[in-house]
């Protein structure tokens, strides 16, 4: 989708941002370059620049996220763009109106920007085919939830340098996770290599196909890696009961202190929040000093201007070439 | 083509501008001297070099990234602006800022500089040193110190060279 | 109270009637609703003669699965729309399933199916009943008076019979009235929420996937009760490798058992639903090639039964929702003839007259009903197909209401240019 300019720079020309696995690796490091330029706001006097002055972001959030629409909300006010809150917990069918109909509402009130979050996969994507404002996927289903992985992959570089060849782990819920989806696109093509690591029940379908190893002990290939990131489990999430007790899953796939022992001293610990403490990590891990779990929340606000910025100038070129 | 400025002369006008500076502000004044990104960046590394030896007081040295103040950015337009990074990593609040461009043409750029400033804090004195003022301005804007003072064409582009990332240093006219 | 019949004589037409084992060039008078001669250059008066030279005259065509969604959602489909449209695909007879608003599960609602048919006066409709009551799965249905109603066989169709105790019993019971009972295989403890076959694209998509199993589990057991019962058995939909080889064993084993396919399940694979188009979701969902490959060879083994459309209208604005809550279903009824000649023709698994039997005389056995036949005596209903008619799929011209059809766009060979049921005009091609 975007095209080398003369100078060897990328132009960006994606008005919507549904998911990495669309991104190409030059996509990708054209973000995190431009959320470097986002990074030092929060020291600022003014935490707030003109580029989206006049301009409408909506939240569309049909899930509780707290932290994801907080940051987005922060993102969008810091770059002066004017902020609606929609948060609808019920299922839009039960009232008898179709998202669609919801989004059609809203630009009619002249939206520019669309921040949606969504139990369905793919319902960002239904809205790029019936609106015309720039939509931005905040984590639909288990689909993608881009803006989490250039948040991971930005606190990687900005802590590791550049990803190739470094070894990540993703441990947990792979098969209900949008976060392991993105991720695995943007550490890989970034050129990391990435290990599944959950009992075969939390693990998707033909999970081999994806670019990634596949583990089911972690205590296998702890001592591996570089970055480890450890998945919520989403007890909402979980049908039936793919393992027979939280203490169980602690125990084989939990972060403790005492694996902690076996990994590499310097193996950052990264969590996508909010975090079971206790179930997928250890306290003592999440705020000790391998933890790098605020510092993502950080630069997740960096990340989501980047982006807001980004969509909205492609939306910009494309007055242009009507 | 035209060379406005060559390789030998551009040194000179850097020290030109310097000599300006140096007799308008007192020798014992701090000073913070900020580039706009990109060519205003290294015209003022080198101003800072230029200056060291006069000044007494600190001299302070930042660079601007002016892009999210640019007033064109929702205009569709033919190269995408890229955002990059400010490195101002001092209160300029009660500062005295001496902004640094490579061409004054329009007085868009310094404008946008200056609200990008203001939004990291409150100087006590701002100040305005170019390489080129061309001429042409269209917002109320005149630079402090200048290199070199001529009328360009409107339809001409002045392309400043420098060597820390071209191939040489020199002023052009296209 | 018999209609003024015409006599109608299609001339110069390459009849394939494959229950008979005929495919010639041959002319056929009708008359009082009968095939009343077939020969070379007939020369009887008739009120009508029809030119079908270069085409193919063949029994009317007959669709085991369609949903016409009356009662309960006309503004999906009505029996009447459904009708028109069938007619238009070249279909003389239709059996529609039971899972209406209320479902077809006891006889009043069979015979409303009937009346709404006769009135709409296009094609035969025949109706199956539920097998259990509201297709809870938990009660049966009252089958005895529903056949008495004219009930042409029993399936739960949009979900299968769960329980295993509840199917054996209705196997057992519904033996005494010697209808066939159909299941739509679906093992929920397997298949749960799926919306898309279990595989690599579901994973990349984030949508819950249904296991081939679920489909395959539910199939062997129903077998299993084949045997224990002797019911005549008929498996709906089939979309899977596995599934036709369990067909395939039962065949061999001599059981009465008979199944049918869907275009799309031998067009489509699940890579269609890369971007979440909700007119790709189907239940059975869309396989892989793998299953297409198996499909056609059992089609080519002689395996498959009856290819049936599983024509599901649904409203734009439930197919505009989020493809998790869209519902499942493809309009296609008046293109189906065209898609099995390019699933099955244009690939060269089977000829005409062989496709044409797994639309006329084989669903009629499947039924047990005296159709999909043209010899003289036989009821008249009969297709003119025109077979290397370009046309283009338009959705927008349906006669159905559904536009729900993944086929739009596509360009087909192979026209209906006339459809007469029992010996009338009921579709005839304006160009």
């Amino acid at each position: 989708m975007s095209t080398h300019s003369r100078t060897g720079k990328i132009q960006w020309t994606r008005k919507h941002l549904i998911g990495i696995n669309d991104l190409s690796r030059e996509e990708i490091e054209f973000i995190l370059d431009t959320a470097q330029g986002f990074e030092e706001f929060s020291t600022r006097s003014i935490k707030k620049a003109p580029p989206l002055r006049g301009k409408v972001v909506v939240n569309m959030f049909f899930e509780d996220s707290t932290r994801t629409r907080n940051s987005f909300t922060l993102a969008a006010s810091r770059l002066s763009a004017d902020v609606i809150e929609f948060t609808e917990k019920s299922s839009s069918v039960s009232k008898g109106e179709t998202l669609i109909d919801t989004a059609r509402n809203l630009e009619a009130m002249g939206v520019d920007i669309v921040v949606i979050r969504h139990s369905a996969g793919g319902a960002p994507k239904l809205l790029t085919r019936c609106i015309h404002a720039c939509v931005v996927n905040a984590g639909d289903g288990y689909h993608e939830h881009p803006t989490q992985a250039l948040l991971d992959v930005y606190t990687i570089r900005q802590v590791r340098g550049p990803l190739d060849g470094l070894r990540i782990g993703i441990v947990g819920d792979i098969a209900h996770s949008r976060v392991a989806r993105s991720d695995i696109y943007a550490m890989t093509k970034l050129g990391a290599e990435v290990t599944l690591v959950g009992p075969p029940t939390l693990m998707p379908a033909r999970v081999q196909e994806l670019p990634v190893k596949v583990s089911h002990r972690l205590d296998d290939v702890i001592e591996k890696l570089d970055v480890i990131n450890m998945l919520r489990i989403q007890f909402e999430r979980l049908g039936g009961n793919p393992f027979p007790s939280v203490r169980e899953y602690s125990r084989f796939f939990g972060l403790t202190v005492d694996r902690m022992k076996r990994a590499k001293p310097n193996m950052l610990v990264m969590h996508p929040g909010p975090m079971n403490r206790g179930v997928e990590i250890e306290s003592e891990v999440a705020d000790g000093p391998n933890s790098v779990i605020l510092r993502q929340v950080s630069n997740g606000l960096a990340v989501r201007m980047a982006v807001l910025f980004l969509v909205n100038q492609a939306a910009t070129q494309e007055t242009k070439e009507k | 083509m035209k060379i406005l400025i060559d390789k030998n002369q551009l040194n000179e006008k850097i020290k030109q501008i310097a000599g300006q500076i140096v007799s308008n502000i007192p020798a014992e004044t701090d000073i913070a001297i900020i580039g706009i990104r990109s060519r205003g960046e290294i015209l003022a590394q080198r101003l800072v070099k230029a200056l060291k030896t006069h000044f007494s007081g600190r001299i302070l040295n930042g660079t601007l990234d002016i892009t999210l103040y640019r007033d064109d950015l929702n205009e569709p337009k033919e190269v995408q602006p890229t955002v990059r990074s400010t490195e101002i990593d001092f209160d300029i609040t009660d500062k005295l800022i001496l902004l640094v461009d490579d061409v004054l043409h329009t007085g868009r750029s310094v404008r946008a500089a200056m609200d990008a400033l203001t939004d990291l804090g409150r100087p006590r004195l701002m100040r305005l040193a170019v390489l080129v003022d061309r001429g042409h301005h269209e917002y109320p804007i005149c630079a402090d110190y200048v290199g070199l003072k001529t009328d360009v064409d409107e339809s001409q582009v002045v392309q400043v060279n420098f060597i820390e990332i071209d191939k040489e240093d020199r002023v052009i006219v296209e | 109270m018999k209609n003024e019949s015409q006599r109608i004589l299609i001339k110069g037409g390459r009849l394939i009637d494959p229950k008979n084992s005929i495919d010639r060039v041959a002319d056929i008078l009708l008359a009082d609703e009968q095939v009343v001669r077939i020969g070379s250059k007939l020369t009887e008066p008739a009120d009508r003669v029809m030119d079908a030279a270069g085409k193919i005259v063949a029994p009317g065509l007959i669709d085991l699965h369609v949903h016409f969604r009356e009662p309960g959602d006309e503004e999906e489909e009505t029996i009447a729309s459904g009708s028109a449209a069938a007619v238009a695909g070249g279909f003389t007879s239709v059996v529609c399933m039971p899972n209406t608003t209320p479902p077809v599960d006891e006889a009043t609602s069979v015979e409303y199916v009937h009346r709404m048919g006769r009135q709409a006066r296009k094609t035969f409709v025949y109706v199956m009943g539920a097998i259990t009551k509201e297709r809870a799965g938990k009660e049966l249905s009252e089958m005895g008076l529903m056949t008495q109603a004219g009930a042409i066989g029993f399936t739960d169709d949009g979900s299968g019979v769960q329980d295993t105790g509840v199917m054996l019993r209705a196997m057992k019971y519904a033996s005494i009235f010697g209808r066939v009972v159909a299941q739509h295989c679906e093992d929920r403890s397997l298949g749960k929420n799926g919306v898309m076959n279990a595989g690599y694209n579901a994973t990349v998509l984030g949508l819950p996937g249904m296991d081939p199993l679920a489909e395959e589990l539910m199939l062997w057991r129903d077998i299993q009760l084949v045997k224990k019962t002797g019911v005549r058995y008929h498996a709906q939909h089939i979309s899977t490798a596995g599934s036709v080889n369990i067909i395939r064993q039962a065949k061999v084993e001599g059981l009465p058992v008979t199944c049918e396919v869907t275009p799309h399940h031998l067009l489509l694979t699940e890579e269609a639903i890369v971007d979440y188009d909700t007119n790709y979701k189907v239940n059975p969902p869309l396989r892989t090639k793998k299953d297409i490959e198996s499909l056609m060879q059992a089609i080519a083994d002689g395996i498959i039964d009856a290819l049936a459309t599983d024509h599901a209208p649904h409203l734009r604005s439930e197919k505009e929702l989020e493809f998790l809550t869209a519902p499942c279903g493809i309009a296609g009824i008046e293109c189906a003839l065209s898609l099995y000649r390019k699933a099955l023709i244009d690939t060269g698994v089977c000829d005409w007259s062989r496709m044409l039997a797994m639309l006329t005389f084989k669903p009629a056995a499947v039924l047990n009903v005296a159709k999909g036949s043209l010899a003289v005596g036989d009821r008249a209903d009969v297709v003119v197909i025109d077979p290397d008619a370009q046309w283009t799929v338009d959705a927008e011209k349906f006669y159905s209401k559904g536009r729900n059809c993944p086929y739009h766009g596509w360009q087909v060979k192979g026209k209906v240019l006339y459809t007469l049921v029992a010996g009338e005009v009921r579709f005839e091609e304006k160009e």
